[in-house]
């Protein structure tokens, strides 16, 4: 028996028990498209944090006070010591290292901001004009603590408080107090929404100094440093280190976040996720094999006159064998590509639902899936089809 | 699936000559299907030798087996057996499709087969739209399509009443005239009696094997 012949009768075969081989095909097709779909979002959820992530600024290290391991920060604790502060006197060594193109010093606070008969709570962040570069902000109005005017007593407001504040006016030039300070509005942030949880449209921005004025303090929350070129990242890591090192009197005190690594731990981790999720999937492909086995039983069953007969008139064991697989291989291949169809469309609905979420599936979830599929369902079938092969001719044919 | 063993067929000495004409008669359980079985290469005996066309065949593989039978051995069963979810012309087609037939060819001798059984206004029939006689017409047909040198025919008109049974019969005797050995298993005495040599069967055993002296 031929091999076009063999493909070609099971073919027939499984057209023939139409509800039947539909069910399979139905559950390969939605465990092959549970992969897919699952997948592209996994993946689409991952590509979505990376680009925020990316967002906010390029070739960004942040230094913040303390250090993140667990063994010096024990030892520290035992010592009885605190880490040391960063200052703005740390930051301005660290602006005259060679692989750092500029850098922000940056404190976080709160206070009320009132103006035009209005009074709110906002947060405030204090730093330099080199905030928005390194921050990837946008200005829609005015102009941002402009360079040498840093010791002017402006404020840059969120697009959001802007609008609050000043709904039917130029918010630029206005004057507003902050706390118990009086400070005139420079510039208005662009609207941004969010990013990493972080709404940049509710905040206001004043000079550093005025920052620790107000807030009682000579330390420094982060120092915000933007490397030269992605090669300099990790020596400006060094440097960075080395410089704060000998400033600290030789204790290593602070921490240094690269941006690079954190993006490579966020990808790590949701590709993590979308394997396992993939992984949790694919095991409704192997119920789909299991069902394809239990499908293939009851058929041979009710085909053994069948069987025999085609023993009688000349099948081998192999032919038999042969015809029952490609049944199995038929019903996987049409499942598959049905799921691999279904999962496709699953993954554009997504899109159209949500654009923010580029959610297609990866190439290597599809053929996996298909993989997993064809494997899952010509496995399933091997006992059956040489249950099929091994039954005896008379036996057989005798069987009512 | 008895434990006690069963002497289906005991001491069996028998020698047909290509192109003969052979009933075998006898009671229930005396052993015809199980001599018929093996004469086909479905059964094999546990001990003793069968030579088909000179050639020992016991003793070859499952697989050389199926050749034979294939290509030299025609069935036509009782209950017909045809696939119930495939055409009268599917069935026939069967045993070209399993010889690797190409498709061209095999169109052409099934239309043949068709033509020569009178079936050609059923070929898109199944089976369960045909008559006892136009099933057993197809599964004549499709023992024939190889061409075989033998056709084994256990109880042929049993499922059929007397004159299509006839009718049957004498399509089987037309392959014979035709040089083919037709070997037909019955219990129906006067069908029997019209093969050129009888054997009659008990308990295992052949009690008596007559040949006419026209045969
Ligand atoms: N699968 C089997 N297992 C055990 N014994 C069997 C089997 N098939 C047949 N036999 C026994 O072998 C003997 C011969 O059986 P066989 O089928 O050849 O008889 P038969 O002459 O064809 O009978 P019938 O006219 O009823 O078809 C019987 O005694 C039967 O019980
Ligand atoms: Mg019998």
């Amino acid at each position: 028996m031929t091999l076009a012949d063999t493909l070609r009768t099971s073919f027939k075969t499984v057209m023939s028990y139409h509800i039947r081989s539909l069910l399979i095909i139905l559950a390969m097709a939605l465990g092959v498209g549970a992969v897919v779909v699952l997948t592209a979002l996994g993946d689409g959820a991952r590509n979505y944090i990376i680009n925020q992530f990316s967002s906010i600024g390029t070739h960004l290290l942040v230094v913040l006070p303390g250090r993140a391991e667990t063994s010096g920060s024990f030892l520290g604790a035992v010592l009885g010591q605190t880490p040391r502060d960063l200052t703005l006197k740390d930051a301005q060594l660290l602006g005259r290292l060679p692989q750092i193109r500029r850098y922000a010093p940056l404190n976080v606070g709160a206070a009320e901001l009132s103006a035009a008969n209005r009074l709110r709570e906002v947060t405030v962040l204090g730093s330099t004009a080199n905030l928005i570069p390194i921050r990837h902000m946008k200005l829609a109005q005015g102009n941002f603590l402009a360079h040498g005017a840093e010791r002017n007593a402006q404020i840059v407001l969120g697009a959001k408080i802007a609008q609050e504040f000043f709904p039917r006016s130029q918010a630029v030039g206005q004057r507003v107090r902050l706390g118990d300070s009086r400070f005139l509005v420079s510039g208005v942030l662009a609207s941004q929404g969010e990013t990493m949880g972080f709404n940049t449209d509710e905040i206001v921005i004043i000079p550093i100094d005025y920052a620790q004025a107000m807030f009682n303090t000579t330390s420094l929350f982060r120092i915000l440093i933007e490397a030269k070129s992605h090669s300099d990242i990790e020596p400006a890591k060094q440097a960075i280190l080395a410089s704060l090192r000998q400033s600290h009197d030789g204790e290593d005190d602070t921490t240094v976040i690269t941006q690079d690594a954190i993006l490579e731990t966020f990808d790590r981790i949701l590709h993590a996720l979308t394997l396992a999720v993939a992984g949790i999937a694919a095991i409704s492909l192997i119920v789909a094999g299991i069902l394809v086995m239990n499908v293939m039983l009851v058929a041979v069953t009710q085909r053994t006159a069948e069987i025999g007969l085609l023993k009688a008139i000349g099948a081998t064991s192999i032919d038999i064998r042969r015809l029952f697989l490609a049944e199995a291989v038929w019903l996987s291949v049409v499942g598959a590509v049905l799921g691999l169809l279904l999962g496709q469309l699953g993954s554009f609905l997504i899109r159209l639902a949500y654009p923010q979420l580029p959610a297609w599936a990866p190439i290597w979830a599809s053929i996996a899936a298909i993989t997993v599929a064809l494997l899952a369902g010509i496995l399933a079938s091997m006992l059956p089809a040489s249950k099929a092969a091994r039954m005896d001719a008379i036996d057989a044919l005798n069987k009512k | 699936m008895g434990d006690q063993a069963v002497c289906a067929l005991n001491n069996i000495d028998l020698h047909i000559a290509s192109g003969e004409y052979v009933s075998i008669m006898g009671p229930s359980g005396s052993g015809k299907s199980t001599l018929l079985n093996i004469i086909g290469l479905l059964d094999k005996p546990n001990s003793g030798r069968y030579e088909l066309d000179e050639k020992l065949v016991t003793n070859l593989s499952e697989t050389e087996q199926a050749k034979i039978r294939r290509e030299k051995i025609g069935f036509v069963f009782q209950s017909f057996h045809l696939v119930p979810r495939l055409t009268a012309a599917e069935n026939i087609e069967l045993p070209l499709i399993l010889g690797g037939v190409p498709p061209e060819q095999r169109q052409i001798r099934v239309n043949e087969a068709l033509q020569a059984f009178e079936l050609k206004q059923r070929a898109l029939h199944r089976p369960a739209e045909l008559s006892g006689g136009q099933r057993q017409r197809v599964a004549i047909a499709r023992a024939t399509i190889m061409q075989p040198s033998v056709i084994l025919a256990d109880e042929p008109t049993g499922n059929l009443d007397h004159q299509i049974g006839a009718e049957v019969m004498s399509l089987l005797e037309d392959l014979h005239h035709r040089g083919t050995t037709l070997i037909v298993v019955t219990h129906d005495r006067e069908l029997g009696g019209r093969a050129h040599r009888q054997i009659a069967m008990r308990d295992g055993k052949i009690l008596i094997d007559h040949s006419d002296d026209t045969g």
